[in-house]
């Protein structure tokens, strides 16, 4: 009985944990300094709770054309970060997280500005002339709005 | 005194970094070295000169969007530059970054990468000595 118990109140607790974390925009720093080095070389490394493992998988498939650029790596140093972007990707949990809200299933977007919940949290807020600022120069450039990105921390808009 | 002592060890710390920076770059340039005299017996040393064009001129047979070195690092070496993404880079010139050229695998990831993304083609081993000889001088 003690154990329903506390399994019943460990769902209560599970479930304000859950509609706390709903409310802001706060995702987990990168944890991995591979990632954090090789992905933030160029850009920010972004969190990958912002894109389902398939888009990983993709991006990963084709660093030799990143954007591009050729961001080739080797295989050992590809295969750790395949692995770590794959094990926190937006549908890596027990339940999806919300960056999943909104794709279709098999839709593998290649970047995080075309994640339909990235497109509805930005349409309204940020007037086209932003986007225009020479500071911004591309929408990967999270931090030149949200200072405290590369932390997780979104929510100063 | 304490004070001193701490000061002092902080300079020496420095000092001892940078001249590790140092010796692997030159223990790199050797080893293109060996490898431009493999690729060509007829080849002698390293050039700034060679460099310094190398690193100026626009080149083809990559991709559209960078046809030169300068276009992310900017045509001054000793100043920062600026990647795609908006991102900063650190100076190419030694006397700006001293440990630029001290990891071989960053230089020779970089070279892998960058040289696909400007010329089309991997840099050779003279190419690369070369570059490198062109930003010690900066």
């Amino acid at each position: 009985m003690l154990k329903v118990k506390a399994l019943l109140w460990g769902g209560v607790f599970m479930m304000s944990q859950f509609s706390v974390a709903m409310a802001d925009e706060r995702y987990r720093p990168i944890d991995n300094p591979v990632v954090e080095k090789e992905c933030g070389s160029c850009h920010m490394a972004f969190q990958p709770q912002m894109m389902p493992k398939r888009s990983w998988e993709k991006i990963m498939d084709g660093l030799d054309d990143h954007f591009g650029e050729d961001a080739s790596l080797s295989a050992d140093v590809s295969q750790e970060i395949r692995d770590y972007l794959v094990a926190n990707a937006a549908d890596a949990g027990w339940w999806s997280g919300k960056f999943m809200r909104g794709i279709k299933e098999g839709d593998a977007p290649m970047r995080i500005t075309e994640m339909p919940y990235w497109v509805r949290e930005h349409r309204k807020e940020v007037p086209a002339r932003a986007w225009d600022d020479p500071k911004v120069k591309t929408k990967a450039n999270c931090q030149a709005c949200h200072r405290d990105a590369k932390r997780g921390y979104y929510d100063d808009d | 005194m304490r004070k001193m002592i701490f000061t002092l060890l902080g300079v020496g710390a420095l000092l001892g970094t940078s001249y590790a920076a140092q010796a692997n770059s030159v223990l790199i340039l050797e080893g293109y070295q060996a490898q431009a005299q493999m690729d060509d017996p007829a080849f002698r040393e390293f050039s700034a000169e060679r460099g310094q064009e190398f690193f100026s001129q626009n080149h083809t047979g990559g991709k559209p969007q960078t046809p030169s070195c300068t276009t992310c690092h900017t045509a001054d070496p000793s100043g920062a530059g600026q990647t795609r993404a908006g991102k900063t880079i650190a100076p190419l010139a030694i006397s700006k970054t001293p440990d630029r050229y001290s990891d071989f695998e960053k230089v020779e990831k970089w070279f892998r990468r960058n040289c696909t993304s400007v010329l089309g083609r991997t840099c050779s081993a003279r190419e690369k000595g070369d570059f490198i000889t062109f930003m010690k001088t900066r």
